[in-house]
C-alpha cells in the first residue's frame, strides 16, 4: 500500500471525521455556555430581576467567568468517574443528531435507540455520585432520581413509538424526511400527534431532572442532591452534562415533533434560509418551553410526580400507540418505506 | 481489514477482562461496573457483527434497567457481602462443573450437532443487505413466529405479576392524596356555615 | 470494512474525543488549581456535625419494585421498536398479533394499579 492510498483511503476521512467532531464539540459547548446565561437571563425577566449583568455587556461572558472560577479553585474511583461518565454520554448523543440535510457525524442505522439507549445509561452518573459521595443528601438524592428518571423512560419510550409508526425507519435523517409534506409546518408531527408532543414535553423535563420535576436538588430538603459533595471542575461536568442532555432533548423534539431542518414552508422567503439556522432556532424554541416551565411552575411533590408518570403518562402514551397504529392501519396510512 | 479485527480483539479482551473483574472484584459495587462494562463491550462485538438493533437492545435493557436494578440492591440493601464470600471456595467446584457443562454444550453447537438441520446455513447465511436489520427481525417476529412472541409477552406477565406479589407489602399507617376525591369535593360537601351565639363555643 | 462498519467509526472517534475532553477538564484543576488542603473540605455534607454511621442505608422495597416494573415495560418498549419500523408491510395480521401482545401486558397492568403497586406513600 503506497503512501497516497494510505492518505485518501484512512488518514484523511480520519482527519476530517476528528475535525468534524471538534467542530460539533465546541460550538456545543459554546452554545452550552449561552444557553445557561440565557435560562438565568429567562427566569430572572419572569420574576422581573435583571439577571447576570456584570461579567462582560449584559453579562454575556458570566459563564465563561463561571468555567474559570471552576477549574482554579481546588478522591478518587468512582467518585471522579460519575461526572466524567455523565459527562462523555451527554456529549456522546450529538454524534447521531442531524441539525442539517446530512450533516452528521455518523448516520447509523439505529439512530433513535442509540439515543434512547444513551438517556437511559445518564442514570449511572446520579447512581455513582450519590453513592461514591457517602454523605446522605446524596444518596437520597440519587435514589430518588433513579427511580423519577425510569419511571419517565418508559412513556418517552412509547412516545418515540409513535413517531416511529408515522416515520417507519430508526434513522433520525429519514424521520426528519418524512414529515416533509405540501401541508408544511402543519405536516410535522407535532400537530397529528399534539398529546404525544405535550407527554414528551413534559417527560423531557422529568428526563433531565429540570424543574419543577428536580425533586433530585430540592434545596429545602436535599441540599444541592448528589452534587453536594462536589466542588471544582467535577461539579461544573456535572452542570456540563446536565444541559447538554437538556440541549439533547431539545434537539430529539425538534427531529420528532418540529421537522429538523426543513422550513415551515417549502415557499421563496422560507426556503432561502439554510436548514441548519431552521434547526437551532426551533431548538431555541423549545429550549424557551423548558425555562419557562422553570420559571412558572411551582416543584412538584414525590408521590405525585411518581403518580403524573405511572397512573396518567403511562396508559396514555399505551393508548395513543394503539390509537395511531389503528388509525395508519385502517385509514391505509401506514408508510410502505 | 485490519481495523474491525483490531475493535474485535479490543472488545473482546476489555469484556473478557471485566468479566473476570466482575467475579474478582472485592465491593460488590465494582462488580457490578464491571458487569456493565462487559455488557457495553459485548454490544459493542454485536455492531461488529452488524446486528446493530441487537446492540442498541442490549445497552438499552440490560445496561439501562437490569443493572440498574442490581446496582439498586447491592447498593441499598442490608447484605454483608464480607460474609457471603467466605464460602466462596467451597462453591468453587459445583462453579467449575456448571462452566465445564456450558463450554462442553458451547462446543457440540459450533461442531455438527444441532437440532435444526438446516440451522448451520441459516446461521451462516450473509445478513440481506437491502434492508437493515431491524426491519429485517420485523418482517418475522410478528407473523412468522407469532406463537414465540405472544409467549414472551406471557413470561413479561408472570414476571410483572411476580414482582408484586413477592415485594409488595402495604404500610396499614400510610396517608395516600386521593385527587379525584379531592377534585371532586364541592362547596356543599366541604363546609359548613353555623351560627354561633356569642359567649358560646360549638 | 462493510458499510455498516463504515457508519459506525466516526460515532466511536466522537465518543473517544468526547471523553478526552472531559478527562481533560477532570484533571485540569490538578494541575493549576490554588491548593489549601484542609480535612473538613473532604468532609460529608452534614448539619455541623460529624456524621454518625455510614450514609448508605436499607431502603424501602418499593424503589425496587418500580426498577422492576420499569425493566419489564422497557421489555415492551424494545418489542415494539422493530414492529414500528416495518409496521406498513406487516398488514391486518401484524397490527392483531401486536395487540394480544399488548392486551396480555395491559391485564398486568390493571393488576399492578389495582393493587396498589403505583401508590407512593
Amino acid at each position: 500500500m503506497t503512501f497516497a492510498e494510505l492518505w485518501t483511503g484512512y488518514l484523511w476521512p480520519l482527519i476530517v471525521i476528528v475535525a468534524e467532531s471538534l467542530l460539533l464539540l465546541v460550538l456545543l459547548l459554546v452554545s452550552i455556555a449561552y444557553v445557561l446565561l440565557a435560562d438565568r437571563k429567562i427566569w430572572a425577566a419572569v420574576q422581573m430581576r435583571r439577571g447576570p449583568n456584570v461579567v462582560g455587556p449584559f453579562g454575556l461572558l458570566q459563564s465563561f467567568a463561571d468555567l474559570l472560577k471552576f477549574v482554579l479553585k481546588a478522591n478518587k474511583g468512582v467518585f471522579l468517574l460519575a461526572p466524567l461518565v455523565t459527562c462523555t454520554l451527554a456529549l456522546g448523543a450529538w454524534a447521531v443528531i442531524p441539525v442539517n440535510a446530512g450533516w452528521m457525524i455518523a448516520d447509523i442505522n439505529v439512530g433513535v435507540l442509540y439515543i434512547f439507549a444513551i438517556s437511559s445509561l445518564m442514570v449511572y452518573g446520579i447512581i455513582m455520585a450519590g453513592w461514591a459521595s457517602n454523605s446522605k443528601y446524596a444518596f437520597l438524592s440519587a435514589v430518588r432520581s433513579a427511580a423519577q428518571m425510569v419511571s419517565y423512560e418508559v412513556s418517552i419510550g412509547f412516545v418515540i413509538i409513535c413517531v416511529l409508526l408515522c416515520a417507519g425507519s430508526l434513522k433520525l435523517s429519514v424521520i426528519v424526511a418524512a414529515q416533509d409534506t405540501r401541508f408544511g409546518m402543519f405536516g410535522w408531527y407535532w400537530l397529528p400527534l399534539l398529546p404525544m408532543f405535550v407527554v414528551f414535553y413534559v417527560s423531557a423535563l422529568a428526563e433531565t431532572n429540570r424543574p419543577p420535576f428536580d425533586l433530585v436538588e430540592a434545596e429545602s430538603e436535599l441540599v444541592a442532591g448528589f452534587m453536594v459533595e462536589y466542588g471544582s471542575s467535577p461539579y461544573m461536568m456535572f452542570m456540563l452534562g446536565e444541559y447538554v442532555a437538556i440541549a439533547t432533548m431539545c434537539a430529539m423534539g425538534t427531529i420528532l415533533f418540529l421537522g429538523g431542518w426543513l422550513p415551515p414552508f417549502q415557499v421563496a422567503p422560507f426556503t432561502w434560509v439554510p436548514g441548519v439556522i431552521w434547526f437551532v432556532l426551533k431548538a431555541l424554541f423549545m429550549f424557551f418551553l423548558f425555562a419557562m416551565a422553570k420559571a412558572v411552575v411551582p416543584r412538584y411533590r414525590y408521590d405525585q410526580l411518581m403518580r403524573l408518570g405511572w397512573k396518567v403518562f403511562l396508559p396514555l402514551s399505551l393508548a395513543m400507540v394503539v390509537i395511531v397504529a389503528a388509525v395508519l392501519q385502517f385509514g391505509g396510512l401506514a408508510p410502505k418505506g | 481489514m485490519i481495523l474491525p479485527a483490531l475493535f474485535f480483539y479490543l472488545f473482546a479482551g476489555v469484556c473478557v477482562a471485566s468479566a473476570f473483574m466482575v467475579i474478582a472484584a472485592k465491593n460488590p459495587v465494582h462488580s457490578v461496573l464491571y458487569l456493565i462494562l462487559a455488557f457495553v463491550n459485548a454490544s459493542g462485538l454485536f455492531v461488529l457483527m452488524g446486528a446493530e438493533f441487537l446492540a442498541m437492545i442490549l445497552i438499552v435493557v440490560y445496561v439501562g434497567a437490569v443493572a440498574v436494578l442490581f446496582l439498586f440492591v447491592v447498593m441499598m440493601l442490608d447484605v454483608d457481602f464480607a460474609e457471603l464470600r467466605q464460602g466462596v471456595l467451597q462453591y468453587l467446584p459445583v462453579g467449575v462443573l456448571v462452566g465445564v457443562v456450558f463450554l462442553a454444550e458451547l462446543l457440540l453447537v459450533a461442531g455438527a450437532w444441532v437440532i435444526a438441520p438446516g440451522m448451520p446455513q441459516a446461521i451462516s447465511a450473509p445478513t440481506p443487505s437491502t434492508m437493515t436489520n431491524t426491519e429485517a427481525l420485523g418482517r418475522v417476529l410478528y407473523t412468522q413466529y407469532v406463537y414465540y412472541f405472544q409467549a414472551a409477552g406471557l413470561v413479561l406477565l408472570v414476571a410483572m405479576i411476580g414482582a408484586i406479589v413477592l415485594t409488595l407489602r402495604h404500610n396499614p399507617k400510610a396517608k395516600r392524596q386521593n385527587i379525584s376525591d379531592q377534585v371532586a369535593r364541592t362547596k356543599e360537601t366541604a363546609m359548613e356555615v353555623v351560627q354561633v351565639k356569642s359567649g358560646q363555643g360549638i | 470494512m462493510s458499510e455498516l462498519l463504515q457508519d459506525y467509526l466516526p460515532l466511536v472517534i466522537f465518543i473517544a474525543i468526547a471523553m478526552g475532553l472531559g478527562l481533560a477538564l477532570l484533571v485540569a484543576p490538578f494541575l493549576v488549581a490554588y491548593k489549601s488542603p484542609d480535612p473538613e473540605k473532604l468532609s460529608a455534607y452534614e448539619c455541623g456535625f460529624n456524621a454518625f454511621d455510614d450514609a448508605r442505608m436499607k431502603f424501602d422495597v418499593r424503589f425496587y419494585l418500580v426498577a422492576i416494573l420499569f425493566i419489564i415495560f422497557d421489555l415492551e418498549v424494545a418489542f415494539l421498536f422493530p414492529w414500528a419500523i416495518v409496521y406498513g408491510h406487516l398488514g391486518v395480521y401484524g397490527f392483531w398479533s401486536m395487540m394480544v401482545f399488548l392486551g396480555v401486558l395491559t391485564i398486568g397492568f390493571i393488576y399492578e394499579w389495582k393493587k396498589g403497586a403505583l401508590e407512593w406513600d
